[in-house]
């Protein structure tokens, strides 16, 4: 176990053609941080996201999880390394039981780490069980996703997250769309997992909710970080203003 | 009902209507039909492992067909080799080539799998067709050994081999089913991306399921050579074989593998019944309007209606 | 190998020549395809339509078969319309299930060849005009007619569309669905509409692109199955959305091919293009995955 960060990121770029999606990002997330991602919608936080958790490759920069350089891996050996993510739209294996959706993750992440006990049969209906309870989805185990509400769609897309052990979450935009007591739900889960011990980086417009979650804020424009500290301090960033300022 | 109850069920079945039927039918004209018919529920079957299971699709049957009755000619020529033998290496053949060009294009969307599927049919027939150690565009004689391994005739021993491949074709799919490998491939199936996020290392199960696929195919086309007497190119890449295999999994239902199965025993009994009363072309014509049918009204094939009218809707 | 310049040279310039033709094949999947996603392999289907199209019209009343090709554009427009309709009712419309998508327009492949099969059967069938025959001769070169007229209306006819999409309302708003079908709808567009006028327009290609074919060559149904490969190749290699891409793929292809015949043989010629198809599918993932 490293001492440094959880996650080192130093300058990493990201391009579409011509397009420059990410430039010179630089971040270090501690374990137990509680990291909010805000930014105007196309200021990349959702490439960040998928360039972090190995969907896209970024072009420059470098990536040490754990002190582990994750230049080169794929998508599920970083998830098998630790780094989970929940997707902006929810993407339930359909045809699937809530049950199996939560079952491939833990058959292909849990049982599949090196150096970790192999769950039997029994152990991993237990956990899917579990976890559906935590997130309050465990009287409809057996049904499919298309019987789920828009909220409880975002806590099986969180529970799926949750079922590959993560040591790094990223939830990007859990909440969207959601109303206000919705959102609630989705932080009570968020704390809970935090106080579990899974540092999470909320990637959020709702900015109540970003607020009252975040121990440190990260701002991204147009491809830049152009602040990075205490929430409240971030906010009160000119260049920050100006950003939100056109919303 | 367990994976080895269900084995030993399907496996004494098999013998049963093995034994019944050689005991009972002396018409050869049934061995004849009833090959084409069981040569469909392997194809189909394998079509199905990356089709209906993992979600790509293929159009390339003919190829893999094909190399496996190709592969037993030249086996053929080059001395006496069993016809199990034959099958084996056909099926490896194949499968090494499902792997080729899995590796070539399942890095890309469906789509491109897809078309290159097409693809691979033509480049590997072109390659036959001028290659004149097989007869080349000709064609090749192949003599049926005067005497069949087991009792009874050569057709009769090509039928019970074919029995064994279908008993072993659909035990393999039944087996992938509720399997750590084959809710990989719903997964990859229902959601690539997630599946990929979620730990599921989706190449590599993409390359099992192309690989197991080709393989199979290659196996289900080795006796053909045996079979027919007289192998060209044009009839053993015959699109008729894409077809049927995409169109038997389609009707019969693509989620289970029983689909395939009900597929190919009523669309080949039916083709068997329709080439001698109507044309060939005409008997063709109606599986690809069937397939549109299907395809567009009942996309869960018979075993989706069947479950619908049951009122199951949960898993 | 002693290789004569005379016959390379004009294993080239009947490579460009193709080359035109193969674009006109291929530009109406690279509207539905390249631009709208929407993998109609059926399209050779389509093609031959358009060759026995003017097969009949030719035989029966003598008339010239790229007239035919033209005057039968109408029909295959609403032909093209018809098939959009029942492929968005089916299978856009329930959301994206790409199976059922590619198996409905296998399918379709495949009744329209064995339903020509069944109408005019499986021999060579041929269009007469003038110009099929003689040739334009100058320096070295030597230019079939047959070959050179279907390339320069081929060349046009691309043209006409490049201006089309370029300066039409209608041709700007595929232009617009083809990059992000949302946008349309905030402009109270329907992508519905749009869609099922450029796969219109797609099929109606087919109508002039099977003109030529049966100018270039006596057809007979199975033929569509050697230019799935073309069409493809071409508008992969042409960068998906490109009409300049596509012919220049066109030309390359119609080059390779010709080359490849006028050296190797004749039956080596369809294995180039797939085997063109699978190189490129194979080396650039880039500009084609998750798009």
């Amino acid at each position: 176990m490293s001492e440094g960060p959880l996650l080192a990121v130093n300058g990493l770029g990201k391009r579409f053609g011509g397009f420059v999606a990410l430039e010179n990002i630089d971040l270090a997330i501690n374990p137990g941080d509680r990291l909010g991602l805000i930014g105007p919608n196309g200021s990349g936080k959702s490439t960040l996201v998928n360039c972090l958790c190995g969907t896209l490759r970024n072009e420059t920069g470098t990536v040490l999880f754990d002190g582990r350089n994750m230049e080169g891996m794929i998508a599920h050996q970083r998830t098998r390394l630790g780094l989970a993510r929940s997707f902006q739209l929810p993407k339930p294996f359909h045809t699937l039981s809530l049950n199996d959706n939560i079952r491939v993750p833990l058959l292909y992440t849990v049982n599949a780490r090196h150096g970790q006990p192999h769950m039997t049969d029994a152990q991993i209906a237990e956990r899917c069980s579990e976890l559906l309870t935590d997130v309050g989805l465990a009287d409809k185990a057996t049904r499919l996703p298309r019987d789920l509400t828009q909220v409880e769609m975002r806590k099986l897309e969180l529970a799926r997250a949750v079922a590959t052990q993560p040591r790094l979450l990223f939830a990007d935009e859990t909440m969207a769309g959601l109303s206000p007591s919705e959102v609630e739900e989705i932080l009570a889960v968020l704390f809970r997992l935090n106080q579990q011990g899974i540092t999470i980086v909320l990637i959020e417009h709702i900015m109540s909710a970003v607020m009252k979650f975040s121990t440190r804020l990260v701002v991204l424009v147009a491809g830049h970080k152009i602040a990075d500290g205490d929430p409240q301090e971030a906010m009160r960033n000119p260049e920050v203003e100006r950003a939100y300022l056109g919303e | 009902m367990s994976r080895s109850v269900w084995w030993l069920t399907a496996t004494l079945c098999t013998a049963a209507f093995l034994v019944v039927t050689r005991l009972w039918i002396q018409n050869e004209y049934y061995y004849f039909a009833a090959y084409v018919v069981l040569q469909y529920i392997v194809l189909s079957t394998a079509w199905n492992i990356l089709g209906g299971y993992t979600g790509y699709t293929n159009f390339g049957t003919g190829a893999f067909f094909a190399l496996g009755a190709y592969s037993s000619v030249v086996l053929h020529k080059m001395g006496a080799v069993p016809l199990p033998v034959m099958i084996l290496v056909g099926g490896v053949i194949s499968g090494i080539v499902g792997l080729g060009t899995g590796y070539l294009t399942l890095r890309l969307r469906g789509v491109f799998f897809a078309i290159a599927t097409l693809a691979i049919t033509i480049v590997v027939q072109t390659f036959i067709v001028n290659w004149d150690y097989v007869g080349g565009s000709r064609g090749v004689y192949i003599i049926r050994p005067a005497e069949a391994p087991l009792i009874g005739t050569y057709i009769q021993y090509l039928y019970t081999l074919m029995i064994i491949l279908s008993l072993i074709s659909v035990g393999i799919a039944r087996s992938i089913e509720g399997s750590r490998l084959g809710l990989g491939f719903a997964a990859i199936r229902d959601d690539e991306l997630a599946a990929e996020a979620g730990g599921v290392p989706t190449l590599r199960l993409k390359l099992i399921a192309t690989t197991l696929s080709g393989g199979l195919m290659g196996m289900a086309g080795a006796p053909l050579p045996y079979y027919v007497t007289y192998l060209d190119p044009t009839s053993s890449f015959s699109l008729a074989y894409a077809v049927n295999s995409v169109a038997m999994p389609v009707i019969g239902g693509m989620t289970s593998w029983i689909g395939p199965v009900i597929g190919s025993i009523l669309l080949g009994t039916i083709q068997q019944l329709a080439t001698v009363t109507i044309s060939s072309a005409l008997n063709l014509l109606i599986v690809g309007l069937l397939l549109i049918a299907f395809v567009i009204i009942a996309p869960n094939g018979i075993v989706g209606l069947v479950r619908s009218w049951r009122g199951k809707d949960r898993r | 190998m002693f290789v004569s310049l005379d016959l390379l040279i004009n294993a080239i310039v009947a490579g460009i020549l193709l080359g035109g033709f193969y674009a006109a094949v291929s530009v109406g999947i690279t509207i539905s395809f390249g631009m709208l996603d929407i993998a109609n392999i059926a399209q050779p289907a389509f093609i031959l339509l358009g060759s026995y199209a003017a097969y009949v019209f030719n035989q029966s009343y003598g008339i010239d078969p790229i007239v035919i090709g033209i005057l039968m554009m109408p029909p295959f427009y609403l032909l093209g319309m018809a098939v959009y309709e029942l492929y968005y009712h089916a299978f856009e419309r329930r959301g994206d299930q790409a199976i059922q998508g590619l198996a409905f327009f296998f399918g379709l492949l495949f009744v329209g060849e064995v339903s020509l099969v069944l109408v005019f059967g499986v021999d060579y069938r041929f269009v007469e005009a003038g110009y099929i025959g003689p040739s334009l001769k100058f320096w070295i070169l030597d230019l079939p007619l047959r070959m050179l007229i279907p390339c320069v209306v081929s060349l046009l006819m691309i043209g006409a569309l490049q201006m089309f999409l370029s300066r039409s309302f209608l041709g700007r708003a595929i232009l617009a669905v083809s990059q992000d079908g949302q946008a349309l709808q905030l402009m109270a567009a329907s992508p519905r509409r749009i869609k099922r006028a450029a796969v219109g327009i797609s099929i109606a290609t087919c109508s002039l692109a099977g003109a030529f074919l049966i100018i270039i060559q006596p057809v007979e149904p199975s033929i569509g199955r050697d230019y799935i490969g073309r069409i493809f190749a071409i508008c992969v290699l042409g960068g998906m959305t490109s009409f300049p891409g596509m012919l220049a793929a066109a030309m390359l292809l119609g080059v390779v091919e010709s080359i490849t015949a006028t050296f190797y043989g004749p039956s080596w010629a369809p294995a180039v293009a797939f085997g063109l198809l699978l190189v490129t599918l194979a080396v650039r993932p880039a500009g084609l995955a998750g798009r």
